[in-house]
């Protein structure tokens, strides 16, 4: 690691105007991807702004109709939460699969969704459940949070202080991991959601995160496992690596949607 | 009776410490006045290096000092020598380019050490080392084999088409007539994929120099600390050994790749001199990745001769090993004699001939790892087996029963050198056919089928080689050390005992197995037994640990030593007692007359020795304090058969393991409890290689698998509940009767779990999948023949 300061922050407001002051400041949750970063000196932040400790930023609430979620909210707590486990079950399987005990222990959803890791599975739950990014300065719509992979439109400073999801009618999401480093290699959230249709897919995509329209349009028609195995995904723009051409990650991505909608119910 | 004898499942004594954090590994020692090193390494595979300069480095905060190549070869540094001298096909020698631990002028692998930052921390001697300025002159890498060998870019200028050496085994004319007398010839090609060893502690070296004495002094990561002493010593740095001193602490595992003499150990130990303080360094995980010697990475062609009954006639091999950019330190023995000595296999092959090239390439040298070449030699015997079974339409158990070697055959002579002293292998087969019930394999077959699955299963028999030795052999085949092992049992005034082994254990439990041999022995029980090893200051010369030799080989110096001393306790014993010295009888600790109710506990005798009033003093010494070192007769041939069974899911290529069987004869068993976590830990490594691990390259050189993030280690979840056993034929070329364990498990194990896989995609008429067997090349592999079925 390079030198830093570190600063300990008592509020989100404190922390947003620590981390502009500083010259290059970065705000620390979990640690599990910031760290990491800095121990193979891949990043070189002024000061890090360590958020643990704020105690606003924990906690889930209901909202009635939907489940907040404060940023700094731990994968464990989340997968834990007998109101997510009741009225979002597929958020509550979904944080219990990220990584590991330790990385669940520490790792948060502000974290996760601030980083937008193209094979993280939280970006899948917030664009298939057409979740609301509340940061210290506004609302984001899911549509217009992610930005392509590892970029958000969060600006300088923005911090991340909750997520909105409101209730699903129905929603499951299938990982199937890499077999490395067990972050998913197809992610697909399908859900039926204010009406809507959606299926979302990480770990696929070149930009990161994205909705898949074919599948969409199919369940929408017909909201059965086989409709949504009978899309071809085109393998246009998506991730070829040593663990999956892009042509296995498209046909992935019908499989692990048709599975989910069995899930789903 | 002690309880903790041969046969007993003695807990691990040694995992007291290591469960609780306080074992004392090397990263754990301090050093007064200690400094902290970092290698700057080659971020190029292939380079030459035009100037480094160092000045804005020199000046940084903490810095200490700065070398380089240059610095080393101006101080006549030598080069890492390599252990095993082979001769090509002609008689003319291989070809031993030089290897200096400071790359000096090229760099040939991505990792290679440009220079050595000694500062006050660690901090600051890694941000010195971005400091200093390399100016290299990249030159194109060559990491395919075929590349290489077909000249052009050269790893050193020294060695045209970057072949070491191209050596054979066997009669060629006597294979060339089976085949010519054929009913059928099956052929394979075949990869043995490139592994990346993984050991949960890295490498790690704390230099010192002592200037009063002269002393060195060296603490480092390894398996064989006294054969670390004679290479760097005698070859690279020219220090006698009474100056050496290594010291191997608790080692982490190694697998192999801590047997190898490593630049880092070199360049620290020379540097410690120069500053004259301490000099702390330990690898990074990404280091590891990147320098630790890799693994197996054979290419290999064969044909098997048959009759048109399916007996065998005769076997072809060609192989293609890659030994990396520089030869290590067993890098030549291990795909020749440790890999192409073994291709009778179970089998009565008549005629066998092989032909091994070695080839230089600008990736990390690759050695011994977990098996070491028996793996690669199992893998191909039998997947062209399984292969020759289908091809030839007969059941895969029978073609191997018929082709066994049966018990009564034995000591059998195979045609690639080998004498296999004892073994039955048609009794390890039958139990494991047996506990896998693989007779009601079309059953489950059947279930899985309507499930939508695609189950197989796969079988592996196999025999290895363990032990290395007896060292005359060795010596004949190119080896440049013995192959023996020593001991020192030393029994305290007391009758607490200490005993000092050669051997080294990095994880295996020796401290307990061994132990339990003296239990027996002196019929004490082990908490008065402590087994020392690893220092070179205070063990006697030794070879260490590798080639599962340290039962083996270790064990019997271990046991002759007690005998001595047991026979002088007797002589003792026959003083004070008043009696011959032929009616002196000893038996769970006690020294008794025969035919009278004398008798004398072991610590009695133990006291008089150190206490000689009443002493036979014109016929013996004081004391009781004996040592012994074992050249054994042959190497021990442990072998067995491995079953294993999967189900695919034929959609994503998801391929799991539902049961894997292994019966495993390892000759007598002195920790049941250590032996299965041995065979254990052996089938999760042989699984992974089989299905998660493989090392990638690019053709730039870069490693895309340098972190876990990419290289799929195994994981508990990746493996099922093991039925393993034990069936023993008691070893015969050794007085403890045992043949050895710690490598079994990744020996059998790979091939059962392709020839499963292939046999669940038989329907689909896949015929071949390349380790590893990846969910993605499952799939491609049933994307293909489906592609293909419909075109035809
Ligand atoms: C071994 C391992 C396995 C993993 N497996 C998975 C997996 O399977 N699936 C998966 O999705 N993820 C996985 N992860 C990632 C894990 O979920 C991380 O926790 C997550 O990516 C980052 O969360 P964090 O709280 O640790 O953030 P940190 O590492 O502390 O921060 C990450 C980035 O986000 C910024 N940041 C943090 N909090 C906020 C905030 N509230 N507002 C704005 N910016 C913020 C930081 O400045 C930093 O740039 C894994 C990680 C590890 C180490």
């Amino acid at each position: 690691m390079y030198q830093f300061n570190y600063q300990k922050a008592g509020s989100a407001d404190e922390a947003a105007s620590a981390v502009t002051a500083a010259e290059d400041g970065r705000f620390l949750a979990g640690g599990m991807t910031l760290i990491p970063t800095l121990k193979q000196r891949l990043a070189q932040p002024s000061d890090l702004v360590d958020l643990a400790g704020i105690s606003d930023l924990v906690g889930i609430e209901d909202g009635g109709d939907s489940i907040t979620i404060k940023g700094m909210t731990r994968h464990v707590d989340v997968a834990n939460s007998d109101l997510v486990k009741s009225k979002i079950p597929a958020l509550a399987s979904l944080a219990d699969n990220i990584g590991d005990p330790q990385v669940r222990n520490r790792g948060t959803i502000g974290g996760s969704l601030a980083n937008n890791d193209p094979a993280a599975d939280y970006p899948a739950a917030v664009l298939g459940l057409n979740a609301t990014v509340i940061t210290n300065k506004r609302e984001i719509a899911a549509e217009d949070y992610f930005d392509g992979m590892f970029t958000t439109v969060l600006e300088e400073g923005e911090l991340i202080t909750a997520v909105r999801f409101p209730i699903p009618a129905k929603a499951a999401y299938m990982k199937f991991p890499n077999p490395a480093s067990r972050y998913a290699l197809v992610g697909v959230m399908v859900a039926q959601t204010g009406g809507d249709t959606r299926v979302a897919v990480t770990g696929a995509g070149q930009d990161g995160v994205f909705r898949a329209s074919e599948i969409e349009s199919a369940l929408s028609a017909n909201w059965s496992a086989d409709a949504a195995k009978a899309v071809k995904m085109s393998d246009d723009g998506l991730n070829a690596d040593i663990h999956a051409s892009a042509e296995y990650r498209a046909h992935l991505i019908s499989v692990m949607a048709s599975r989910a909608v069995t899930a789903a119910g | 009776m002690t309880g903790t004898g041969i046969g007993a499942s003695v807990k691990r004594v040694e995992d007291q410490r290591f469960l609780t954090g306080n074992g004392n590994y090397t990263d754990d020692i301090n050093r007064p006045g200690q400094s902290h090193a970092w290698i700057l390494r080659s971020p190029h595979a292939h380079a030459t290096i035009t100037s480094v300069d160092i000045s804005k480095a020199e000046k940084a905060d903490g810095v200490i000092a700065i070398f380089t190549g240059a610095d080393m070869a101006a101080d006549g540094v030598g080069g890492l020598p390599c252990g095993w001298h082979i001769h090509n096909k002609d008689g003319s020698p291989m070809l031993e380019p030089g290897h200096p631990p400071l790359a000096h002028e090229k760099v040939r692998h991505v990792g290679d050490q440009v220079a050595i930052v000694i500062a006050a921390t660690h901090d600051a001697a890694r941000d010195a080392a971005e400091l200093i300025e390399v100016d290299y002159g990249v030159l194109p890498a060559v990491i395919n084999m075929d590349a290489a060998l077909a000249g052009g870019t050269l790893v050193h200028d020294d060695v045209p088409n970057n072949r070491c050496f191209d050596w054979e085994i066997g009669d060629k004319n006597a294979v060339e007539a089976a085949f010519a007398a054929a009913d059928h010839v099956v052929s394979i090609d075949l990869v043995n994929n490139r592994l990346i060893p993984n050991a949960m502690e890295p490498r790690a070296a704390i230099s010192e120099f002592d200037r009063s004495s002269g002393q060195y002094t060296l603490h480092t990561t390894t398996q064989n600390p006294h054969v670390i002493r004679l290479l760097m010593g005698a070859f690279v740095l020219q220090i006698p050994e009474h100056k050496l001193r290594i010291v191997a602490p608790d080692v982490g595992g190694g697998f192999g790749s801590k047997i190898f003499h490593y630049a880092e150990e070199a360049i620290l130990t020379w540097a410690a001199a120069k500053v004259h303080q301490p000099i702390k360094w330990t690898a990074e995980r990404s280091e590891s990745f990147a320098t630790d010697a890799h693994g197996r990475d054979h290419e290999t062609h064969a044909d098997l001769a048959l009759d048109k009954s399916g007996k065998f006639l005769g076997l072809r091999v060609a192989t293609k090993a890659n030994v990396g950019a520089y030869l290590s330190t067993f890098g030549s023995s291990v795909p020749t004699y440790l890999y192409a000595t073994l291709l009778a296999g179970v089998y009565t092959t008549p005629a066998i001939y092989a032909e091994v090239q070695t080839v230089f390439t600008n990736t990390v040298p690759v050695d011994a790892y977990r098996g070491a070449g028996r793996p690669e030699c199992t893998y191909l015997l039998e997947r062209l087996v399984t292969k020759a079974a289908r091809q030839v339409g007969i059941d895969p158990v029978a073609l191997r029963k018929m082709n066994m070697i049966q018990p009564d055959q034995y000591p059998y002579q195979t045609p690639v050198a080998l004498m296999y002293d004892c073994g039955d292998s048609p009794a390890t087969f039958e139990s494991a056919l047996k506990a896998s019930d693989y007779a009601g394999f079309g059953a489950r077959r059947a279930a899985a089928e309507k499930s939508g699955k695609l189950r197989g299963i796969g079988i592996s028999t196999y025999v290895e080689a363990c032990g290395i030795a007896p060292s005359a052999v060795a010596g004949a085949l190119g080896a440049r050390a013995g192959l023996y092992e020593s001991a020192q049992v030393r029994v305290h005034p007391t009758g607490s005992v200490t005993v000092y082994t050669g051997t080294h254990s990095h994880g295996q439990g020796h401290e307990t197995t061994f132990a339990q041999l003296v239990s027996e022995s002196f019929g004490i029980p082990i908490d008065q037994i402590e087994i020392s090893h690893g220092d070179t200051d205070q063990v006697q010369f030794g070879m260490g640990t590798y080639g599962s030799r340290s039962l083996a080989v270790g064990g019997p110096a271990i046991l002759n030593a007690c005998n001595k001393v047991i026979d002088k306790a007797k002589k003792i014993a026959a003083h004070i007692m008043e009696a011959d010295v032929s009616d002196i009888e000893f038996a769970d600790g006690k020294f008794t007359v025969a035919g009278t109710d004398k008798e004398m506990a072991f610590a009695e005798i133990s006291l008089a020795a150190y206490v000689p009033h009443n002493y036979p003093i014109e016929e013996i010494e004081p004391g009781l304090d004996e040592n012994a070192f074992y050249d054994p007769l042959n190497f021990s041939f442990p072998g067995g058969a491995h079953i294993c069974e999967v189900e695919i899911d034929p959609e994503t290529g998801d391929t799991e393991i539902i049961s894997f069987t292994a019966v495993d004869d390892v000759g007598r068993v002195v920790n049941p409890m250590i032996v299965e976590g041995q065979v254990h830990g052996g089938l999760a490594q042989g699984v992974g290689q089989a299905m998660l691990e493989g090392c990638v390259y690019d053709d730039a050189g870069q490693l895309l698998t340098g972190s876990y993030m990419d290289y799929t280690m195994p994981r508990a979840d990746n493996l099922p509940n093991f039925s393993v056993a034990t069936q023993s034929v008691m070893g015969a070329s050794n007085p403890l009767e045992v043949k050895g364990v710690g490598e079994v498990g990744a020996i059998g194990s790979p091939p059962a779990v392709i020839n499963a896989i292939l046999d669940a995609l038989a329907p689909l008429g896949v015929d071949d999948i390349s380790m590893p067997a990846t969910s993605l090349k499952v799939w491609q592999a049933i994307q293909e023949s489906s592609v293909r079925q419909a075109a035809e």
